[in-house]
């Protein structure tokens, strides 16, 4: 099977604008050429478009606003990874031989349908998000003796950390004071445990082995995929305090990239709500059930950038369709050494965890130099 | 019948498969284990509390009934506490939403 790279990207600023989509879409695809000087329109054989924002056909809107003529054009849906898994139908085009360079481009709008799940009628009129996440974290917390201000590290750490990324929306460091007494939206999540739905775009240019050469010579390769659906509903959840589709994700593209999480030197997790940040890192391996909260202490308290350099959703903003592409680009920036202030030292293998629907669907990628 | 038009009139329906006797939950014709038709029945309409939380007055708390079905709903009186005991007082769908009302059994 042929080897797949990440030849370069895109990203725009997360914001709160009220831009058209096809915009969001087209800004980002235009820093990916700009930063892009050997590669030519006729060279792209796909342009897959990651969004909810799917009343339009925005595949073939954006490679006619591109002045791309693909052989393969169209949009993949999946609320909040259909970052990663429109880069695994990328990834899945490029093995299998039937495109050899692949454009993604995902995008979304701070008031994306996809934030509310219609046809999951068994939470009942409770379908807002922040009514998931209130169950979750009130299980994690039950189960683990966890407090509210210990998970407000989460905020603190990612709002920290995101001060060092110039797209992400949040523009402030956070106290664990300032966190608690946030707005309270339950009586177990407050505004500032809760990434913020924002409009974004991140595009990636994916490719086989020998193109890869052509557009840059530091290519980040995708060595290990794994993802699992559980169900469509919150409901189904096995467990409230952990993530099952995650665990399964997780094994997978470790498996594939034959590595050990050990070897893991910088990941991004989707902390779409604090309490997802300790559930992923014990969910994927990093750390014993029960003490993903120590290790994010540990991580805060010596400044260490492993986990969510960019500011993960809660510092970056949560732009569901660019999502996964944007933790995608951090990590290859981080592996290419191209990420700043941000930098993880040395790091060589990175993981990318991005999720949807409260868990119930995963999506892990292994990205190494 | 569907789950949706007795839900209109208040009534809890499951829907259990007529061959392997599986309850299909979301409720749907078909059983998502083999296939077969599903025969609409009369919900217990009790359960157990699983986990909950509150927004300003209201408790909403993640429920299972018959060891199976897994909704959130609204609890009209008292304080709920993880594996109480509860039934379902009235249901429907409101705002093209389902809704679910519970108290302490």
């Amino acid at each position: 099977m042929s080897k797949v790279g990440i030849a370069s990207y895109g990203i725009t600023k997360f914001s709160m604008e009220d831009s058209k989509i096809e915009s969001v879409l087209l800004e980002s695809t235009k820093k990916l050429f700009d930063d892009t000087p050997n590669l030519s329109r006729k060279d792209i054989d796909a342009v897959l478009v990651s969004t909810n924002n799917n009343s339009k056909y925005l595949s073939a809107i954006l490679s006619e606003m591109s002045g791309i003529e693909p052989k393969i054009a169209h949009s993949i849906e999946s609320l909040c990874n259909s970052g990663t898994n429109s880069i695994v139908s990328a990834y899945s085009y490029i093995a299998s031989g039937l495109a050899d360079v692949v454009l993604v481009s995902g995008a979304e709008r701070y008031d994306s349908a996809g934030q509310i799940l219609e046809w999951d009628n068994s939470r009942g009129e409770f379908k807002h998000p922040i009514f998931w996440a209130s169950i979750f974290t009130k299980a994690y917390k039950r189960e683990f003796s966890i407090t509210d201000e210990q998970l407000a590290l989460v905020s603190a750490k990612n709002h920290k950390q995101s001060q060092h990324n110039p797209y992400a929306l949040s523009k402030k460091v956070y106290s664990l004071k300032e966190i608690i007494n946030s707005k309270k939206l339950t009586d177990d999540l407050r505004l500032l445990d809760c990434s913020r739905p924002c409009t974004g775009g991140a595009s990636i240019l994916l490719a086989s082995e020998d193109s890869c050469k052509k557009f840059t010579d530091n290519p980040i390769w995708i060595t290990g995929i794994g993802q699992k659906t559980m169900s469509a509903g919150f409901t189904k959840n096995m467990a409230f305090s952990s993530m099952e589709s995650t665990q399964y994700a997780a094994l997978s593209a470790l498996k594939m990239s034959k590595h050990s999480v050990m070897d893991v030197n910088v990941a991004e997790v989707h902390d779409a709500f604090a309490v997802c940040e300790p559930m992923a890192l014990e969910s994927i391996g990093f750390t014993d059930k029960g003490k993903g909260m120590d290790m994010i202490k540990e991580l805060h308290t010596t400044n260490n950038f492993k986990i969510n350099p960019r500011g993960g959703l809660i510092g970056a903003g949560h732009p569901l369709g660019a999502t996964g592409i944007a933790q995608t680009i951090e990590i290859t920036q981080q592996l290419q050494s191209n990420a700043e202030k941000r930098q993880v030292e040395n790091a060589k293998i990175g993981l990318v965890h991005n999720m949807s629907a409260a868990a119930t669907s995963s999506t892990v990628l292994v990205l190494e130099r | 019948m569907t789950f949706e038009s007795e839900l209109y009139k208040g009534n809890f329906t499951i829907a259990e498969c007529g061959k392997c006797k599986k309850i299909v939950w979301p409720p749907s014709e078909f059983c998502n284990n083999c296939f077969n038709q599903v025969i609409w029945r009369k919900g217990a309409c009790e359960g157990k509390i699983i986990e909950f939380s509150k927004k300003n007055n209201e408790y909403f708390c993640l429920i299972e009934i018959e060891n199976h079905i897994k909704v959130i709903g609204k609890m009209t009186s008292g304080i709920p506490i993880e594996g109480n005991k509860i039934k379902i007082d009235k249901c429907g769908i409101r705002e093209n939403n389902y809704f679910f009302e519970i108290s302490l059994i």
